[in-house]
């Protein structure tokens, strides 16, 4: 049941800047515990995240084991035109998670 | 001389003592929420940054989808659970008659998935039984407690407050030692807080994940050294019930956040 939290303003004018919130539902598990029976519980972590704007990349970000579980990140880009945002998330075991929201920008 | 001036000592630091001890009062009540820091106040007061609307997110999507044998959904039954949900998780844990004890909003969807949907149980702060609580109590957000009114709830209650003020553990410490006598001060760094339940299923930044009360009661439990009670036990709802008493009237924060 993987889901994503986006937050991105439904309008802007163009030039602003503005800031978007990502929040994805991920156990991001460090690969360094180990079970009570003495068990690696084997490394399931998201390896990197994308943000498209309109098609072309705004922002990247590259994860590691020490990054917390459900994992949120924040950043900043100018609102040039109206269109979509699209991100991508892709990780360990196969794990690929995609969202998108739309900016109207004036 | 010096004699006397120890007793007169001790005296007075007792009566200072039983100064600070005791109920909390009304308006010197305080929901965790006031002792946390700016930044985790943010993450939960904005639903796109507090990670609890996730499982909020996955309640919200078992609460519609059809189980077990009879291959019902709650909201067969109940529809729409911003109305029929509203003020629900305020009341809990509520008197079953059938059992003839109090059970928690947990306890209740499990036998709600007995009797009407014909379903096993969920599991103890399994993914799903978490998800479901924490969107059934989201309902109730910003509606003050008022658990503990019904009058055949008065034993549970009186037992749940006898523990709460019952020394156990190596340590030998009452709960009301920490929350009641020492809620202003700070262990190992952290603030105690004075254990007013307004936000469970809460997501502990320390767990990185959702928990029940009863989670944080066992950890508590086995913070004084000693054995914690299983998940469910009666021990641990009547303590829930007196909790929630005792928070009347304090604003429900379902999901909330805590370091």
């Amino acid at each position: 049941m993987a889901s994503a939290l986006i937050n991105v303003p439904r309008k802007a004018k163009r030039g602003d800047i503005i800031e978007i919130k990502t929040l994805m539902s991920h156990i991001m598990e460090t690969g360094y515990r180990h079970t009570a029976a003495g068990d690696l519980v084997p490394r399931d972590i998201i390896t990197s995240f994308i943000c498209r704007y309109n098609g072309s990349e705004i922002f990247r970000a590259d994860f590691f084991p020490a990054i917390a579980a459900n994992p949120f990140m924040s950043f900043f880009t100018v609102a040039k035109e109206s269109g979509k945002l699209e991100f991508e998330w892709i990780g360990d075991n196969g794990f690929s998670s995609t969202a998108s929201a739309s900016i109207t920008v004036e | 001389m010096n004699r006397f001036r120890a007793i007169a000592m001790a005296a007075l630091l007792a009566a200072m003592a039983s100064l600070h001890a005791g109920e909390i009062s009304g308006e010197q009540r305080r929901s965790g929420y006031s002792f946390m820091g700016p930044d985790t106040r943010a993450m939960q007061d904005d639903d796109t940054s507090n990670p609890a609307m996730l499982f909020v997110l996955d309640g919200e999507a078992l609460w519609n989808k059809r189980t077990g044998s009879a291959e019902r959904a709650c909201a067969d039954c109940h529809g729409d659970a911003r109305e029929s949900m509203k003020g629900i998780a305020a009341r809990y844990p509520a008197f079953d008659k059938t059992l003839g004890r109090p059970v928690t909003i947990e306890q209740r969807i499990n036998l709600e998935r007995a009797r009407r949907q014909d379903a096993p149980p969920l599991a103890y702060e399994s993914r799903d039984l978490l998800a479901l609580s924490a969107f059934v109590a989201n309902q109730s957000r910003g509606m003050p407690v008022v658990a503990g009114d019904d009058p055949e709830l008065k034993p549970f209650l009186d037992k749940g407050r006898d523990l709460f003020m019952q020394r156990q553990g190596q340590l030998n410490l009452a709960c009301s030692n920490c929350h009641e006598d020492n809620w202003d001060r700070r262990l190992a760094g952290s603030p105690v807080t004075q254990a007013h339940p307004t936000g469970y299923p809460i997501y502990r930044l320390e767990w990185q994940s959702l928990g029940s009360l009863e989670r944080r009661l066992r950890s508590c439990i086995t913070g004084v050294r000693a054995q914690a009670f299983d998940y469910g036990a009666p021990e641990l709802v009547e303590l829930e019930l007196y909790l929630m008493s005792r928070a009347r009237g304090m604003k429900l924060e379902t999901p909330a956040v805590r370091p």
